[in-house]
């Protein structure tokens, strides 16, 4: 089988601040209708890169092209076509669910707002907070919302920082599952930073393991662990926090 | 396309949804201003009283300055609480992620400036027409361009100190208020220009609001608007604004090259 058209290429992608290198060279892809985690320990430079995909913040150098164009070129295009949803920002909480959701789909400019809002609260099964206070949800339903205004516009491309983080284990796994669902449906493309290995291997066919703003590790999360000799994702993760595992292996 | 008026709406949509489901939100708008409008009134009326220090009746500039002041600052308000709304709200990265141009989260917030100044503007002209028989409408067709360039400027001022808090972070956001009385003692908006001392008088006059207050008073006296000033006023926007979109522009540039903007946004 041909490998799928990259609907995302970073290319050697470094950010420096001041003395302090956040990025070093960073290249990865992910196709069409792939979902792919992005991990590592903290200050291993996730953070960073998806604010350079996300335009937020520009590279020193490198590039990052999304849907074949240069970010920084058609920022407007390709944003029209993308999402995000992160546990670190919120919806406005003083608005009704409802009005952070028409906002949202106006600047997106979805067609039939209205009909697509109430497709996706059912979807997420928040149909009953549509006209509640964004302010006074739960965390999960919170990040029900936050995920609902990130599928507005059907992205073709959906990057979610932590999406998971401050849920229970049973929310966590419906959204996990939901995500899964969501690609399989609909060919979906995910990038996704975690701190949560169930969640990566559940939702991502590949990680990419980032370590000091390089690739420490790249593959499927079978690969990685195979050939780092690891029993999971998370004794991986423990072992290059701790310093026990680097780019050759166990030390 | 460049610039998106559906996109414009979308954002002000977001404000007017604010405003109308908070009605507490209006005191904001409504509260400083009638109580300028009460102390410079009342103020007013004891000059006028005291026959001893002979005031003319043009005394009431002091009631005109301040409602004309409060355009000023209301259309910078506009501005810079509209940002901060989104910093406050964690809001701003959704923004800054959302197919938006700069250009246009800006037209929103000056659009957000001119719905301020509107109920501002209703609420003072009818309170000081009723309480203090001053009547805005008695400056004739010049109000056209004072209320112009004082939003004008207000717009300006509020894009620099949006830039500032974007580039110093929250810590900075007093200047979203303070920002506009760093040039109100130089703006002649209670007393004119040759009341400075010389040196201080030219930086007055490279104010675009500083020959709407002139004029301001000017008209109460009965002489003509002075038209001409109020030309020059237009020109010193055009050149403050350049400064305030090369400033705002510049320090976008910088917080996104140093990751301040994250930052901010997310504090």
């Amino acid at each position: 089988m041909p490998p799928a058209t990259p609907i995302l290429e970073a290319d050697r992608l470094a950010k420096v601040f001041g003395e302090f290198t956040a990025l070093d060279g960073l290249s990865f892809t992910v196709a069409e209708g792939e979902s792919l985690g992005l991990l590592g320990v903290n200050g291993a430079g996730k953070t960073t890169a998806m604010n350079l995909l996300l335009g937020l913040t520009t590279p020193t150098s490198g590039t990052v092209r999304i849907f074949g164009l240069d970010l920084w070129k058609h920022r407007i295009e390709i944003l029209r076509q993308v999402n995000f949803s992160s546990a670190y920002t919120a919806l406005p909480s003083n608005l009704l669910v409802w009005q952070n959701l028409t906002v949202f789909a106006r600047l997106y400019r979805v067609p039939r707002p209205k009909q697509r809002i109430d497709e996706l609260l059912e979807l997420l099964d928040i149909s009953h907070l549509r006209k509640s206070v964004t302010g006074t949800l739960s965390a999960g339903e919170s990040t029900r919302v936050n995920l609902a205004k990130a599928l507005l516009n059907r992205p073709r491309l959906l990057l979610l920082d932590e999406p998971t983080a401050s849920l229970d284990p049973d929310i966590a796994d419906r959204v996990r599952k939901l995500l899964r669902h969501l690609q399989q449906e609909t060919g979906l493309s995910i990038l996704y930073t975690s701190h949560n290995m169930r969640d990566i291997e559940e939702v991502c066919d590949r990680l990419v393991f980032l370590h000091g703003g390089k690739v420490l590790a790249e593959g499927t999360p079978g690969e990685v662990k195979t050939r780092f000799n690891q029993a999971s994702l998370e004794d991986f993760f423990i072992g290059v926090a701790r310093g026990e595992i680097d780019a050759i292996g166990l030390k | 396309m460049p610039f998106s008026i559906h996109t414009v709406s979308a954002l002000v949509l977001r404000y007017v949804f604010l405003y109308t489901r908070h009605p507490v939100r209006f005191v904001e708008l409504i509260f400083w201003p009638l109580v300028d409008l009460l102390v410079w009134g009342f103020l007013t009326i004891y000059l006028q009283k005291t026959a001893a220090a002979g005031f003319p009746a043009s005394i009431t500039f002091l009631i005109g300055g301040m409602i004309l002041w409060d355009v000023l600052f209301r259309s910078q308000q506009g501005v810079a609480i509209s940002f901060l709304e989104d910093v406050w709200t964690r809001n701003l990265l959704n923004v800054f992620v959302a197919p938006v141009r700069s250009v246009e989260y800006v037209a929103a917030t000056c659009l957000v400036g001119v719905l301020r100044v509107g109920v501002t503007l209703v609420i003072l002209t009818v309170v000081a027409s009723l309480a203090y028989g001053f009547h805005l409408a008695d400056l004739g067709l010049a109000l056209i361009p004072f209320l112009g360039n004082l939003m004008l400027f207000g717009w300006f001022l509020g894009m620099v100190s949006t830039a500032l808090i974007m580039r110093w972070g929250q810590a900075a956001e007093s200047l979203a208020w303070a920002v506009p009385f760093f040039i109100q003692p130089l703006a002649a908006v209670f007393y004119p220009v040759s009341v400075l001392p010389w040196w201080l008088q030219p930086v007055a006059k490279a104010l675009p609001c500083t020959p709407v207050f002139e004029g301001m008073r000017a008209v109460l006296s009965g002489q003509a608007a002075p038209w001409g000033q109020l030309q020059s006023a237009l020109l010193l926007n055009l050149v403050w604004g350049a400064l305030a979109a090369w400033f705002f522009a510049a320090n976008l540039r910088h917080v996104r090259k140093t990751g301040l903007l994250v930052k901010v946004a997310t504090q």
